[in-house]
């Protein structure tokens, strides 16, 4: 096929000027620019898009496979992507943080999605691969990832182009394989880093992400975020509905989710910025023992705080407050098992 | 040697050195002059592992309240939000363990004391403590393993 494909990839920019995130971002732009078989853009980051900035559109209209590298957890990516409408499978990434590792394969990694989620709708088959641009200081290490990433998506698109009924024109392969000629961003020319983005203000925002491949639907968050943030689609799907009603610093729902499905991208702790796994790893909340209340306890404390900030007045833990049951019942052996296994950390 | 009393956390014997006070979040309390020094248990040392990184959120000289957030710390296998012990204020902090907190692990009831604290509450007694350490162990491993699961 003569009109070779060219991969995507997308730097979404770290919000702060700090120079050293700056000079990882543009060294990986110019060393991607050199690379025949790369098409690279840099947008502002990410989670700050409005769905309207050109930075989004211009990721909506990718037809095909694309990278995205982001001062972001894999699956906080993912999940802002996927609310805006760009939607993909997640390709595997090698290259990931130490915060992120999972102890499992990435098949195992794959099979612990709830299998109770709703997950997502409309998924078309291209992949997207998510880079935490925090798993390395190396820019050599993303590049070789990113390499890997060509060779394995080129040999997949013969399959691909295979599928495809009838030969597609000319032009319309072109389209398909450079969106940014379409939309005039960037240039489809090797050699131009197409820099979306420049006189729209881009502040920064604080919202909830869900995570579908864990949501359950079951309705908690709607019911405890008393700020409207939350609504349900036409096929009562909760989504988050008003982003900006969200108040910024407040992580309540995330603690109230029983899923652990909902992302705040920015939180300092991992859990809740979508570290993978339950605690960035296996690493172990300790703060309910050191004086913490339990997660409702917090999230209700959270909550009041912003209550109060509005005017309106606190309720504590009278509202929107699941009575769930704690698995109290005994499990003897297991806990025995933990015992034997707090010893055989190494201390 | 002080005396001490001895938690059995599964195998390990976590010490409780009766010259110190105690708070229910697993600080120690020792009186020194006017003030206290304060610091992690053998019993939260054993649950956090090695210390790696030690962060206050307010400056020394601040007014805390009971469970204010004060700080936070991380280790090889968990992280917490450390908070005030009791109502009072924390006079300062130790500024070794900020250039390095693996004291924390070496020596947790003496060089690796965490911040002087003034207060008016009365701490636990060592053997009111131990009293809190049998009635929460159980809860205690149900929160990790509800957290490894």
């Amino acid at each position: 096929m003569a009109g070779q494909k060219k991969l995507t990839v997308v730097i979404s920019q770290h919000q702060g000027k700090n120079p050293v995130k700056r000079q990882l971002e543009e060294e990986l732009a110019m060393a991607c620019m050199m690379d025949p078989e790369v098409e690279v853009s840099i947008i502002p980051n990410l989670y700050d898009l409005a769905h309207d900035h050109s930075g989004v559109l211009f990721l909506k209209g990718i037809r095909g496979d694309v990278v995205v590298l982001s001062w972001l957890f894999p699956r906080a990516t993912q999940w802002i992507l996927d609310r805006a409408g760009i939607k993909g499978k997640a390709g595997t990434v090698f290259l990931v943080g130490e915060d992120d590792e999972d102890d499992e394969d990435q098949d195992e990694a794959a099979s612990k999605k709830n299998p109770d989620a709703i997950g997502t709708l409309d998924v078309p088959s291209r992949l997207i691969y998510s880079i935490d641009l925090r798993a390395s200081t190396d820019p050599q290490e993303f590049l070789t990832e990113i390499r890997r990433i060509v060779k394995e998506t080129s040999t997949e698109t013969v399959d691909l182009m295979s599928w495809i009924q009838g030969e597609p024109k000319k032009e319309q392969l072109e389209r398909y394989l450079s969106p940014q000629a379409m939309l005039g961003i960037g240039s489809s020319e090797t050699g131009a880093i197409a820099e979306v983005e420049t006189e729209e203000q881009v502040r920064r925002r604080w919202y909830p992400v869900i995570d579908y491949d864990r949501c359950t639907n079951c309705m908690e968050c709607i019911d405890f975020c008393l700020f409207g943030v939350y609504g349900v689609d036409a096929l009562d799907r909760i989504l988050v509905e008003a982003q900006d009603s969200c108040k910024k610093g407040c992580p309540a729902c995330s603690r109230v989710c029983p899923e652990n499905a909902i992302v705040f991208p920015q939180h300092k702790t991992p859990a809740i910025a979508g570290a993978n796994g339950e605690v960035a790893g296996l690493k172990i909340d300790l703060s309910q023992l050191f004086g913490g209340g339990d997660a409702m306890e917090m999230a209700a404390r959270e909550r009041d705080i912003e209550l109060v900030r509005d005017g309106r007045e606190a309720v504590g833990m009278s509202v929107g407050i699941p009575k769930r049951q704690a698995n109290a019942c005994g499990v003897r052996d297991e806990l025995d098992d933990l015992i034997d296994g707090l010893d055989d950390l190494d201390l | 040697m002080a005396e001490e009393l001895v938690f059995m956390m599964g195998k390990y014997e976590a010490r409780i050195p009766t010259n110190c006070l105690y708070s229910k979040s697993h600080l120690w309390l020792r009186k020194d002059g006017l003030q206290y020094q304060v610091g992690f248990t053998a019993y939260s040392v054993r649950l956090l592992q090695d210390v790696y990184f030690l962060d206050w959120s307010i400056d020394p000289g601040t007014q805390v309240f009971e469970k204010q957030e004060i700080g936070e710390v991380e280790s090889s296998k968990a992280l917490s939000t450390l908070y005030s012990p009791f109502d009072g204020r924390i006079v300062e902090f130790n500024q070794l363990l900020l250039d390095d907190p693996s004291g924390i692990n070496t020596d947790g009831y003496g060089n690796g004391w965490l911040f002087t604290f003034e207060t008016e509450a009365a701490p636990l007694t060592p053997e009111q403590y131990l009293k809190v350490l049998e009635a929460g162990w159980e809860k205690t491993q149900n929160m990790i393993k509800g957290q490894i699961n």
